[in-house]
């Protein structure tokens, strides 16, 4: 199963309540996840040169030592601990900064970096993973979660969604691939690294390296539909909105909200049952095998 | 009209209520409020009643229905009125995949569009679609009619067996086994009676092309039967 959402919104008034209108979507689509959850919330940083990475502390590893750690080798970062996740905001070379993030790779584990994303995601029912982050409290411009229902891969951090493969990219998926063992192998010969055995990683992974050759995101989502086999709806972000699109056979859900306020996306029409407005909004069901997006 | 509302009761306690009516009882109207998307609303009903659903609603709604009228204002979601026995059900706004699945009577109407795998193996039943249908419909579909009064999509009445499809717009592709037939009288008769049933005024049967079986993928034959 697996449920996910996303919420893009129009009206920048409305910016202070994405967390909320996030946090009662997962919570409606805990019921087809239950094992895990996770989301990305984009809100862009105020400094042009500044980068933020999504950390998350592993095997009990204390914010404190993280925070002992990096500041004897960097002067230049902010850090904020949400949870078990920590999010440093640095003008440093983002080379660098990922390159000492690895070198502790058996402690932290970096979950997503760019100039407006931030990923967080935990083990648990997804009311939990919720409430952990205060995922009411977040302001931003658009946000995709996830709640898993683990079946290609372990019920572990790494094994939860949302993936993220490049720098402000994410994506979510309800469903499983087929053929991702070869299409790692693939990706790995093009340079792609991954950190799980999951088959979305690997999607993911797809998506970050056609944007690498500067194929636009609707042609790479276009091309997926001949390279990824398996069954999906993926909602796909970037810094400046997200799209969505459905395997030909469709047997993943989804449906779509629109008002003049906000784009909402959910495996089911519960998920968004509490958002303003959302009786009169046009709702209708994403076509197989097309792809839709919105962005500013 | 008896008010239930799923804002103040729960999911269970309402469809307990309309599974087990006083059949006695003279007023058989229900309003049901503040569906929210929820899963298997009115699933179930045996009794002559007349329900109104004011909101969307989720999966499996009017699942295996018998008897009773329930008309959604909203949409609904997958599997709406798969299995019904007999009755109808009227949805307002759009259906998502495999409307009146394996549904062996009674009447669907959908005023908006359905997506795809509607009337996947329907047994029986009628479904009137005023917009259009989506890829796979009426897949495998052994008895009924489905009536569509816009497009159909991919694969229409692939592996078909004895239901009639009715499609008043274009058909993207027809299925394995799936044809384009010559309607008899008997057909337009009961094209027009469906068409009337559903407050169609400005169609009539001619406005249609029929398509079915060309039997070259079952061989069942009446003769045969006390072999099988």
């Amino acid at each position: 199963m697996c449920g996910i959402v996303g919420i893009y919104l129009k009206n920048k008034d409305l910016s202070k309540n994405l967390g909320k209108y996030l946090a009662g979507m997962m919570q409606g689509m805990a019921t087809r996840g239950p094992d895990s959850a996770g989301f990305a919330i984009y809100s862009d940083l105020k400094k042009p040169k500044d980068f933020k990475y999504s950390i998350c502390l592993l095997n009990d590893f204390s914010f404190s030592s993280f925070k002992k750690l990096i500041t004897k080798k960097f002067k230049n970062i902010k850090l904020k601990q949400v949870s078990d996740h920590i999010v440093l905001t640095s003008s440093e070379e983002p080379k660098k900064i990922k390159s000492f993030l690895s070198n502790h790779h058996n402690n932290i584990s970096l979950v997503g970096y760019g100039k407006s994303i931030e990923i967080f995601k935990q083990v648990g029912n997804p009311k939990e993973v919720i409430k952990n982050f205060n995922l009411d409290n977040f302001a931003g411009t658009h946000a995709i979660g996830h709640t898993r229902m683990a079946t290609e891969s372990a019920i572990t951090t790494n094994g939860s969604h949302p993936y993220s493969t490049g720098q402000d990219e994410c994506l979510v998926h309800n469903g499983s691939l087929s053929n991702h063992n070869n299409l790692r192998r693939i990706l790995l010969n093009e340079g792609q690294k991954f950190d799980s055995e999951n088959d979305t990683e690997v999607a993911a992974g797809y998506i970050s390296n056609s944007l690498l050759k500067n194929i636009s995101l609707k042609q790479t989502l276009i091309n997926g539909l001949k390279d990824l086999d398996g069954f999906y709806t993926f909602i796909t972000g970037t810094k400046e909105g997200f799209a969505i699109v459905r395997d030909e056979i469709a047997c993943k859900p989804a449906v779509i909200a629109e008002t003049k306020d906000y784009v909402a996306i959910a495996s089911e029409f519960q998920a968004m049952a509490h958002l303003p407005g959302v009786n009169k909004a046009n709702i209708f069901e994403p076509d197989p095998g097309v792809v839709y997006s919105w962005g500013r | 009209m008896i008010n239930l509302d799923l804002k103040k009761q729960t999911l269970r306690e309402v469809n307990d209520l309309l599974q087990n009516i006083d059949t006695k009882a003279n007023l058989r109207n229900y309003l049901v409020s503040n569906p929210s998307g929820n899963h298997a609303v009115c699933a179930g009903l045996k009794d002559e009643m007349e329900v109104l659903i004011k909101g969307h609603v989720g999966y499996y709604c009017a699942g295996m229905n018998q008897k009773a009228l329930i008309t959604i204002e909203g949409n609904v979601g997958t599997g709406v009125a798969e299995n019904m026995m007999s009755g109808t059900v009227h949805v307002k706004g759009n259906a998502s995949q495999s409307a009146g699945a394996t549904a062996h009577g009674g009447t669907l109407i959908i005023e908006g569009n359905a997506s795809s795998r509607c009337g996947i193996s329907m047994k029986g039943i009628d479904i009137i679609v005023k917009g259009s249908v989506g890829h796979m419909s009426a897949f495998m579909a052994q008895s009924g009619n489905l009536v569509v009064c816009g497009d159909a999509g991919d694969a229409l009445g692939d592996s078909l067996y004895e239901a009639k499809l009715f499609i008043k717009g274009s058909v993207k592709s027809l299925g394995a086994d799936c044809e384009e037939k010559k309607m008899t009288k008997q057909d337009k008769d009961t094209l027009k009676i469906l068409l009337k049933k559903s407050k169609i005024t400005d169609l009539k049967p001619e406005d249609f092309q029929m398509y079915g079986s060309a039997k070259k993928l079952y061989n069942f034959n009446i003769d045969n039967v006390s072999e099988y």
